[in-house]
């Protein structure tokens, strides 16, 4: 069957022709990719602007055996101000380390639980529970810890003060939990069914398909949801602020109240003149914790999409 | 027995089926209790919030102002400076968020760049609040020259948050199948045409769910705000973005730690407030996304 060719009728507009449409369509894309650098932007943006604040200490009363090596923050000491963060860091990473031996058996315990076992109804009900979990704002778990964690650990333990590594470690690692879930679940469902269907044919159950098939094959993104857990807990602020006691210690038990990279600025920052060394120590803290939350994110990061491209 | 082949005990279990069944049972139940007690100190807490903090819950407690040195009275302008600083901030983010999410969604292509665009979101929303309230103070209270206002702490707000929407919108556009883009450019449609006639409108209601998200997020930071524009008491309400201002985060926080002689109801009043709002607008995030879910058509 031949066909006529097709004939032009009317006046169609040149396919070619350049007009309004095809401008505003220019615009738009260099619009939106100007929005879709944004990210790049901000980070390059918060990396500078904090170093150049912190700029003037850097250059000046910076010493690298003093502000890692000593455990003396005594920015407002008159004589002679020494800034030796050793203590702080001491005081997150405890902190933080303790979060984790909290949060780490619990949220894969539940990851698993609500990937693995849970079905339909309780699934859903638990996923979501689960999510509104990691909404609760920091402050208020501070307060959670300041009011009704800090009486309990003094009645439990019969110690002085509550406000402490335990208090802080337990809260932190509630905080870091529903979201170590999340991304553990996450990992788990991201394992292929025919994995878990192979080892089904073999007689294994179900525990023996998610111990010996489910848990290897999602072992990295597992590891990920981990390492963002920690650079959570590095990163808390208000909460830590509020439980650890916000003394300046290195800690011996978990007892001990510590003070956080993170809770130092916050608690300081206000009280400073700009442009001070001390001011500008704060801001050296900051580039500190950007780098070390920068890395970790870096390499959880890294690591799971490790496993997707496998 | 008719079949001579097959034993007796042929379905039965042996000893190894029945110790490792014991063991699923075992690990089933011992992680059913950990996801329990994981939630169950929340709700412990919850409760108690409720229970000591309702009381003090009045229409007088929402809408008037501290006084008293903030141990009595309202948290009026705590709350409205709250308003203030989200409502400002979704302004500033929303237009950015959304049109980021559209390049990414619509016009990036997969290589190194767009993959360097990714990991800065993923860092960008991983950067710890309060190196974002350091990034606020040195660029938009002292660099931009905004001072502690409103503005300068909304637009720390905006660049915390912007990866929740970014990452929201991103995926409800990525949602809308690629044959109707299709379609739509085989009727002579510009990319944009596409995207402002098909891809947005099918799109619109996930991304509602990312900025409801963002804005309970927004509600409870107060690291960030802390030294850009939000203040501990001050008499007056905002009248400008360029103003300082209360806000219920903050006052928490100040009325927890900073303020002596509070009565025990009242920062268990203010963290109920906070919460609750919060949760309600997750809540009604998550209620939106599974109502959508139920109604997809393709």
């Amino acid at each position: 069957m031949s066909q006529a060719p097709l004939q032009r009728t009317g006046n169609l507009p040149d396919i070619n022709q350049r007009n309004a449409d095809w401008y505003i369509d220019k615009i738009v894309q260099y619009l939106v990719f100007l929005s879709g650098i944004s990210a790049i932007v901000l980070i390059v943006g918060i990396f500078v602007f904090v170093t150049v604040e912190g700029l003037g200490f850097l250059l000046e009363d910076f010493s690298f055996k003093e502000f890692f090596l000593s455990q003396w923050w005594e920015p407002t000491d008159d004589d002679e101000p020494t800034y030796g963060i050793l203590a702080l860091i001491a005081g997150t990473a405890s902190v933080t380390g303790l979060a984790m031996l909290v949060a780490i058996p619990f949220s894969l315990g539940s990851a698993i639980y609500i990937a693995e076992f849970a079905t339909g109804k309780t699934r859903e009900f638990l996923k979501i529970l689960i999510e509104l979990l990691a909404a609760v704002p920091s402050v208020v778990w501070g307060f959670i810890g300041l009011s009704i964690m800090n009486p309990l650990i003094i009645d439990i333990f019969d110690v002085p003060v509550g406000l402490n590594i335990l208090n802080a470690g337990i809260i932190l690692g509630l905080m870091a939990a529903p979201i170590m879930t999340s991304i553990s679940e996450d990992a788990l469902k991201a394992v292929p069914d025919r994995y878990r269907e192979a080892a089904e044919a073999l007689g294994g159950t179900r525990w023996q398909v998610i111990y010996k098939t489910v848990l290897p094959a999602a072992k990295n993104g597992l590891l990920g949801g981990v390492l963002l857990g920690v650079g959570r807990g590095f990163g808390e602020t208000m909460a830590v602020l509020m439980a650890t006691g916000h003394a300046i210690n290195m800690p011996g038990s978990v007892f001990d109240s510590v003070r956080a990279l993170t809770a130092t600025i916050a608690a300081e920052l206000g009280e400073t003149a700009v442009g001070s060394p001390h001011y500008q120590a704060l801001f050296t803290i900051g580039i500190f914790l950007f780098s070390i939350t920068f890395i970790i994110n870096l390499t959880a990061d890294l690591i799971v999409r490790g496993i997707r491209k496998s | 027995m008719a079949n001579p082949g097959i034993a007796d005990n042929q379905f039965l279990e042996t000893e190894l089926n029945v110790s490792a069944k014991r063991t699923e049972t075992l690990f089933r139940i011992l992680f059913m209790v950990m996801a329990g007690l994981l939630i169950l100190p929340v709700l412990i807490i919850l409760t108690t919030l409720l229970v000591k903090g309702s009381s003090i819950i009045s229409f007088d407690f929402l809408f008037t102002s501290p006084t008293d040195g903030m141990t009595a009275g309202g948290i009026f302008p705590a709350l409205l400076g709250t308003v203030w600083l989200v409502g400002v901030a979704l302004i500033i983010s929303v237009p950015v968020g959304v049109a980021a999410a559209v390049y990414l969604s619509e016009y990036a292509p997969d290589n190194w760049f767009t993959r360097a665009i990714n990991l800065a979101i993923i860092n960008l929303a991983g950067v710890p609040s309060i190196v974002h309230a350091l990034f606020g103070v040195g660029a938009f209270v002292i660099f931009f020259g905004f001072g502690t206002s409103i503005l300068a702490a909304s637009m720390t707000l905006a660049v915390m948050t912007l990866p929740v929407v970014i990452v929201a919108t991103r995926e409800s556009l990525q949602a809308v199948p690629q044959a109707f883009r299709e379609a739509c450019w085989n009727m002579g449609a510009t990319r944009w045409q596409t995207i402002r006639r098909v891809v947005l409108p099918n799109s619109v209601s996930g991304i509602l769910t990312g900025v409801i998200l963002e804005v309970s997020r927004t509600t409870g930071e107060t690291a960030p705000i802390m030294f850009t524009g939000a203040a501990f008491f001050i008499p007056v309400l905002p009248e400008s973005v360029f103003d300082q201002t209360m806000a219920l985060s903050l006052h928490l926080f100040v009325v927890s730690t900073q303020v002596p002689n509070v009565p025990e109801a009242l920062p268990y009043g203010v963290a109920l407030v906070l919460i609750s709002m919060v949760l309600l607008m997750n809540s009604a995030s998550i209620a939106l996304r599974m109502h959508l879910r139920g109604k997809k058509k393709w």
